[in-house]
């Protein structure tokens, strides 16, 4: 367990996504198994215990400890977990070793409910603070170390030396502790088969289509779809199994109930985007903001209610597999056809196909994502007619043409520090606009934050100014005087009851700065209003 | 259960209580019949100082009396204003200020810290300063006088206060450093005290590379090296060049870390080392990357270890965490009772 918690431990404090991999790294070294692999299953939320609820910790420790100085500790620490790890008085004379992850998941898994505070006990003798604190975290089953499981992934790849689009292919047919896994990848043992049912297809991404790109290609070499706004998904129905996959892999199976439903009815494997989608009073489908998306995503449960009220949908763009047929190896304009003629034959609900846009000239198709202002639609993806479905991003076949970004001249409110390298630089920018104040005069109203977009010369000079020009200071953020102005870049912006000035934006980043510009010249939040979409 | 010396035992006169002799003015602990202050928080024509830190030394006294080695870093941070006249008393010896015999015990602190151990009449009184019980090469360690009144500190008085071996702590520093063989690690610590038991502890820990300092920190070092405290190969970090930083180690006062000073540094990892650092949120918050929990003041469970040694009367709190400090002596049936003397850093930085 000491390993484990030093793990935990570490990945919690260290920002920066390397670290991250190279404590994984040692650790997947070092750890045995099959403890490495609990853990493993343990971080990537794969590993199901029964689990204990925070009362009966409380509960246990409760026995050992005064009531009120548990109290008055408690609320100095504000974690559950962490201060039972912290004021758990060992017994004296208690002289057993932590147990192992192994040990905890065996016991555990044979226990009894009503045993496993007992259980707990013990091992909470035999550890350290911070071994407490582990162990408390895995039984509570919410370990919240900041790492996804393809953070993960990436990590077990970086030290076989191999693509995380190879372990993602074999991932889903694996169980904890995964020793066959690592068996492979530390060439002791085969390819661990992942007997497809429903297992992921690593992605094919697209690279983004630079200004000058369009010249060296041939409009009629290429199909172009619109790229929606929503987020890819990967639905896998095979064998009375079915999945729903997110662009990284990770399994997001559980938040789309009506979708997983609908899939139950068909073998296939399908790449399209998830969206919220409404029929509008002439029963046409009207794509949501991905704002209306986001409240699905957000949610642990997902109530019968979130699914009236923001109703998932999949419009498909490509097909991957047809029953036991594996379609990768075929050209675009095949799997489209392919794609066509599943869908008509199964006509399933929550679905459609995303239409091609017709053209014949880049003219023409860059004429026709200029006028699209439909809030769904992101820009538009360019695809060779003739491209085989890859996995990983490979440059050529595909490419996206965002539509060009909305830009806004706005004031700089607040700045935070920034983590890891940029710890001691403010980084993070919260800015506003002007609106009338109750008194008729003009203030500041934020209406955003953007922490990315400037070059290490500007960052440097942004720090400075905010330095010399700071009016107040909360913890790491400094308030500053209304005097510089950003122009800032974001893809579109949406209403939004979590804000207060009521809007949001989507991937807002600094584009420029705009030293020369006074703040009383920036935007007002009549300007901001007729870009909502 | 605290001892108490039977009254039988006790001399035939009337023995004092201590609070018609030890009295908390708004200058700080004045001890009546002596006229003088412990630890004063503004100017005191007489003080008696129990260790270097700054909330507990003060410049701009009169008379100032403390152990050697805390005259002389007194000395080393105020120069001519360390005090009208300095008066250093070694630890163990007596001595006698207007009828209170008063003797300098180690308190395990920081180098030269002490407690003050006061006999007045039959009844005594001994007031912590600053104190720990866990290892610490270099400073002497404390040694426990059973008192009738002990006068405790309670920085980290709650239950969840409990610091791990400061060893483990340094193995975890020295794993980082093999992790990460390309980044420095930058470990904030405390000018006076936790810098040096750092350094000492990294030196035991058979770390023998130069360890290279923040300005701050340097007098200081100088001075424990003067005082007969070893802690090895230490250099200015200013003179260093930045890729010659890769796998070194580098000290520097806490606020510093996170400042720009510490760019030219390449990707340091920051680390702190502070008691409280035990509680991750508060880590988290001042962007600390390896937090390491070794701490100069007594957790938890040596507060409540050393209550039960010395105390045969009373405990009095004087700054901190008292209200779980008090809870925990009324439950044991110890009399206690918070002074609440205000000017003392919570933060041990």
């Amino acid at each position: 367990m000491r390993r484990f918690a030093e793990l935990l431990e570490r990945l919690n404090f260290t920002p920066s996504r390397n670290g991250k991999i190279r404590l994984l790294v040692d650790y997947f070294d070092h750890e045995p198994d099959p403890d490495r692999g609990w853990a493993l299953a343990a971080i990537t939320s794969t590993l199901s215990l029964p689990t204990l609820k925070a009362a009966a910790v409380r509960d246990l420790v409760l026995s050992r400890v005064d009531s009120e100085l548990f109290a008055w500790s408690y609320d100095y620490v504000g974690d559950l977990a962490e201060t039972v790890s912290l004021i758990w008085p060992k017994q004296h004379g208690v002289n057993v070793p932590a147990p192992t992850p192994t040990e905890v998941v065996d016991a555990v898994s044979r226990a009894s409910r009503a045993d496993a505070p007992k259980l707990l006990e013990t091992w909470l003798d035999a550890c350290t603070a911070s071994e407490r604190f582990a162990l408390i975290k895995l039984l509570t089953g919410a370990l919240r170390v900041g790492v996804s499981a393809r953070l993960v992934k990436t990590a077990l790849a970086e030290r076989a030396k191999i693509d995380v689009a190879e372990i993602e292919e074999v991932w889903h047919g694996l169980e904890p502790p995964y020793r066959e896994l690592f068996d492979w990848l530390e060439g002791t043992g085969p390819r661990p088969d992942p007997d497809h049912r429903a297992a992921f297809r690593p992605l094919m991404l697209a690279n983004p289509l630079e200004e000058n790109d369009l010249r060296n290609l041939a409009p009629q070499d290429f199909r172009a779809e619109w790229k929606w706004d929503g987020i890819r998904v990967q639905l896998a129905a095979r064998g009375g199994s079915e999945r729903i996959f997110s662009r990284s892999g990770d399994d997001v199976t559980r938040v789309f109930p009506e979708i997983t439903e609908e899939m139950t009815r068909f073998d296939a494997v399908l790449d399209g985007e998830m969206l919220v989608a409404r029929r509008d009073g002439d029963g046409a489908l009207v794509v949501a903001p991905f704002n209306d998306l986001q409240q699905r995503l957000n949610r642990k449960a997902v109530t019968a209610k979130m699914v009236q009220q923001y109703p998932a949908f999949v419009r498909l763009y490509d097909i991957l597999a047809d029953g036991t047929e594996d379609l990768r190896g075929l050209p675009f304009d095949q799997r489209r056809a392919r794609l066509e003629q599943w869908f008509a034959r199964m006509k399933p609900v929550h679905m459609d196909v995303s239409p091609l846009v017709p053209f014949e000239t880049w003219d023409e198709l860059e004429a026709k994502r200029a006028a699209a202002r439909d809030a769904g639609i992101e820009g538009l993806m360019l695809k060779r007619a003739d491209s085989l479905y890859v996995a990983g991003r490979p440059k050529g076949p595909w490419w996206k043409w965002k539509r060009n970004p909305l830009t806004l001249d706005v004031v700089l409110m607040y700045a935070q520090r920034g983590h890891g390298k940029r710890s001691s630089f403010y980084s993070d920018y919260t800015f506003g606009v002007w609106r009338p104040a109750d008194d008729g005069s003009l203030e500041l109203v934020p209406v955003g934050k953007a922490y990315s977009g400037y070059t290490d010369e500007e960052l440097l000079q942004i720090d400075r100014w905010i330095r010399a020009h700071t009016t107040d200071r909360f913890g790491p953020v400094r308030q500053v005087e209304p005097g510089l102005v950003l122009e800032v870049e974001f893809d579109s912006i949406h209403r939004s009851t979590r804000h207060r000035s009521g809007v949001a934006m989507r991937f807002p980043r600094i584009a420029r700065l705009r030293w020369d510009k006074p703040a009383a010249e920036a935007d007002t939040i009549e300007t901001v209003t007729k870009l909502v979409t | 259960m605290a001892k108490r010396r039977s009254r039988a035992k006790l001399n035939m006169m009337q023995t004092p209580r201590a609070e018609s002799w030890v009295k908390v003015r708004p200058g700080g602990l004045w001890i009546e019949p002596g006229d003088f202050f412990i630890d004063p928080t503004r100017p005191a024509s007489r003080a008696v100082i129990t260790h270097g830190h700054a909330d507990h030394a003060r410049p701009n006294n009169g008379h100032v009396l403390a152990t050697p080695a805390t005259i002389a870093i007194m000395q080393a941070r105020y120069g001519d204003q360390a005090g009208a006249t300095l008066q250093s008393l070694p630890y163990g010896q007596d001595l006698t200020i207007n009828d209170v015999k008063l003797r300098f015990v180690p308190a395990g602190h920081v180098l030269g810290s002490a407690q003050v151990v006061l006999d007045w009449r039959g009844s005594r009184v001994v007031v912590s300063g600053d104190y720990k019980r866990s290892f610490d090469p270099t400073c002497d360690a404390f040694e426990p006088v059973e008192a009738d009144v002990f006068i405790t500190e309670a920085t980290f008085g709650l239950p969840i206060f409990r610091h791990p071996d400061p060893q483990d702590e340094i193995a975890k520093l020295l794993h980082s450093v093999s992790l990460y063989p390309e980044r420095s690690h930058v470990v904030g610590a405390y000018s006076l005290g936790k810098c040096q038991r750092v350094i000492a502890l990294l030196r035991r820990a058979g770390w023998d590379q130069p360890i290279w300092l923040h300005g701050a920190l340097q007098p200081l070092c100088e001075l424990y090296e003067r005082l007969g405290i070893p802690l090895g190969d230490l250099r200015p970090a200013t003179t260093a060049k930045k890729n010659d930083m890769a796998g070194q180690m580098v000290l520097a006062p806490p606020s510093e870390i996170s400042e720009r000073w510490s760019r030219r540094l390449p990707d340091p990892v920051t680390c702190v080392a502070s008691g409280w650092m035990q509680v991750r949120q508060r880590a988290k918050q001042r962007g600390v990357e390896l937090p390491l929990v070794i701490s100069d003041h007594a957790d938890w469970d040596e507060l409540c270890r050393t209550l039960h040694e010395v105390v045969r009367g009373e405990v009095w709190v004087t700054h901190g965490r008292e209200d779980a400090l008090l809870r925990m002596a009324e439950l044991e049936g110890m009399k206690a009772r918070a002074l609440r003397l205000v000017g003392f850093e919570d933060d041990e930085a």
